[in-house]
């Protein structure tokens, strides 16, 4: 008991940033909920998860390539391309729509590593390689899907946009009223997919060697060439990993606004909110420090904030000034470092 | 003759051939207008004129861009500084219109200088941030619609109209870019903007003040961008919503086609002219071409992709 609750407390030495952000995350959202008009309800929890789970994922795919300390500018685009193409692939059998799904995955994972191999067989800088695929996503997006619209099946798009009843009620996987489901029948789908995609991708990956390595990487590259670690496959998984987690994203959007539509502007602020989201969460944009867990606690960071909004009557036009003020104050929190620094040429990394 | 490709400056490569791309775009074109239409528009200096009038805005951007480029920073508050000049300088209205809007980019240019060099918040998230609060501000201003408020007659005198037919709006470009060179290449300052974005510590020990560095640089830039925003004002006679959106990457692009690296240290400012020459023809002879949207971004981001990949590689890690 006494060495979980010190080894608990080197971790949150270590882990500064998330730690904070999760105790955050809570805070923000416990006020939300008592000032809510109707309190905690599954189905303001559901909304609040609909509207999530697409920057979520976005803000995971960006992590990996900021913790080699690179940036990755387009997976707001592989994002929208993911969703342009489950909104034409995503209906009719159940066998077509799984297929659909799947092709979708996959032609977003193979954009992440068509970016790593321009970038480890390149040697370009990820942010500008990015910014430039990030274009050929967007326009591949626009031949996809010209004009927003699109075919979604609609029982997909209720079952994974409302509580885990509504999804076993949807399918008729058994009683949806049995006593044993009551518990957790409450539990918004898309909460579920998020968590059971992070627990079953990110942690298990960033045990493996390669995992580790993007770490490695971002904390020094060279020492880490020189201990013999797989740069290259690392830096081309990455990318990989990260191009799958963008189109996940795209392809609950999809299902979820049961449309596509490659608008460059919105694509362009999910890439910069998935950074701020990034930041949030306590990853380190020099590299090395960080996570994914930490970007999605992040990202319902910002979701959470632009919710209160809607329950304060704040004057909607000062919605993006609060909004813009509470991310330069988050970021401005993590600079307090430099105030303690007392070697001047410390501040020069 | 002893000239040879590579007896090159590493700097001065993708000058050449980014300008050697220019020629292609230019010949492609008129080969396919000729043989469409069988006219050459392309080659004809008053539609090469007209063309250079809408990228020297993009070209007043990327000048200041390359300057935090230069520091291995970047500054991504363009778009809503573009705007926000725009908006005030026509609210303002009258004789105060331009230095309302250059008073904008001072003061946006000092809050991020400030906030990267003296917090060291990464430059990617602080200048995000103070876009954001920017469009806050601006939505806040103006209600969220586009302003009434008509650019005033100097601000279409250096937009829109012409002297000896040329465009007022490229002497402004020549006029930013003749400042610019003169500040990299003859000042101090310059040559700190360099060492600084070679090796912060290094230039800090050698007794530049790095953090005054930065600050100028950011200021510049954003100077840079108000003067693109109420050149554009003047062009479309008023701000709107947005106006800078398609600036941003356009410019960050520019600057990097023209051969300055994107961690700093290195770049001269004629491979930025050349860059933005570059983008804004290769968006002219596309839109000749009647290419879809679609089309234009896949072609755009495989030319900045094959430019980089010519010269623009980095060296293999090795220890």
């Amino acid at each position: 008991m006494n060495s979980l609750l010190s080894s608990l407390a080197i971790s949150m030495r270590q882990n500064r940033g998330f730690y904070g952000a999760l105790f955050l995350l809570s805070a923000i959202y416990l006020i939300y909920n008592i000032l809510h008009p109707r309190g905690f309800s599954s189905a303001v929890f559901v909304q609040n998860a609909n509207e999530s789970v697409a920057i979520v994922f976005v803000a995971m795919a960006q992590t990996i390539p900021v913790l080699m300390g690179g940036l990755d500018l387009s997976v707001g685009a592989v994002m929208t391309l993911a969703s342009c193409i489950a909104s034409v692939l995503v209906n009719g059998s159940p066998l077509q729509i799984v297929f659909g799904m799947i092709v979708t995955l996959a032609s977003g994972t193979a954009f992440g590593f068509a970016n790593g191999l321009i970038i480890v067989y390149g040697r370009l800088q990820p942010i500008i390689a990015t910014l430039a695929t990030g274009a050929i996503a967007m326009g591949l997006a626009l031949f996809i899907r010209p004009k927003p619209g699109g075919d979604i099946d609609g029982d997909l798009n209720w079952a994974l946009t409302n509580s885990l009843w509504d999804f076993v009620d949807t399918y008729q996987l058994f009683d949806p009223d049995a006593l044993w489901f009551q518990p957790i029948a409450w539990i918004p789908t898309p909460f579920l997919i998020i968590i059971v995609v992070a627990v079953v991708v990110w942690i298990p990956f960033r045990r493996t060697v390669t995992g580790r390595t993007i770490y490695a990487i971002g904390s020094a590259e060279g020492p880490a060439y020189m201990s013999g670690l797989p740069i290259n496959r690392a830096k081309i998984a990455a990318f990989t990993l990260s191009g799958f987690f963008a189109s996940c994203g795209g392809l609950y959007l999809a299902i979820q606004t049961a449309s596509g539509n490659a608008d460059i502007t919105q694509a362009g602020a999910y890439t910069l909110n998935s950074i701020a989201a990034v930041v949030l969460g306590g990853t380190s944009l020099l590299g090395g420090i960080g996570g994914a867990i930490g970007s999605l606690i992040g990202a319902l960071i910002l979701r959470v904030i632009s919710f209160y909004f809607r329950i304060l009557s704040i004057d909607p036009l000062l919605q993006p000034l609060v909004e813009g003020l509470v991310l330069l104050a988050a970021v401005s929190l993590g600079a307090i470092g430099v105030l303690r620094v007392k070697n001047r040429l410390d501040l020069f990394r | 003759m002893s000239f040879s490709f590579a007896s090159l400056k590493p700097e001065d490569k993708p000058v050449l051939i980014a300008s050697g791309f220019v020629l292609v775009i230019l010949l492609v074109g008129t080969v396919y207008t000729m043989a469409t239409q069988g006219s050459a528009p392309l080659l004809s200096p008053n539609y090469l004129l007209q063309q250079l009038q809408t990228g020297s805005f993009l070209g007043i951007v990327a000048a200041g861009m390359m300057m935090v480029i230069l520091l291995g920073h970047i500054d991504l508050s363009i778009p809503w500084t573009v705007a926000a000049a725009a908006m005030m300088a026509t609210t303002v209205g009258g004789d105060m219109a331009l230095p309302t809007g250059i008073a904008v980019g001072i003061t946006v240019g000092l809050v991020n200088g400030l906030g990267v060099a003296y917090l060291r918040i990464p430059s990617m998230i602080f200048t995000l941030g103070v876009d954001s609060v920017l469009r806050g501000l601006m939505v806040w201003h103006t209600g969220g619609f586009a302003p009434q408020d008509q650019a005033t007659p100097i601000m279409r005198f250096l937009a829109a109209d012409k002297i000896l037919g040329i465009p007022v709006a490229i002497f402004v470009w020549v006029a930013v870019s003749l400042v610019i060179v003169l500040i990299l290449g003859r000042t101090a300052f310059g040559r700190a903007v360099y060492a600084t974005g070679n090796r912060e510590g290094a230039a800090y020990l050698s007794g530049i003040r790095t953090r005054w560095v930065i600050v100028g640089a950011f200021v510049i830039s954003s100077v840079c961008a108000a003067m693109a925003g109420i050149l554009l004002a003047g062009y479309s006679t008023k701000a709107y919503q947005g106006m800078g959106n398609a600036y941003l990457l356009p410019a960050i692009a520019a600057v990097v086609i023209g051969g300055t690296r994107i961690l700093g240290g290195q770049g001269r400012y004629a491979g930025t002219v050349v860059g933005v020459t570059l983008i804004v023809l290769l968006n002219s002879v596309l839109s000749i071409m009647q290419m879809p949207e679609a089309g234009r971004q896949v072609i755009y981001g495989c030319v900045i992709v094959g430019m980089l990949l010519v010269y623009g590689r980095g060296n293999k890690v090795v220890s």
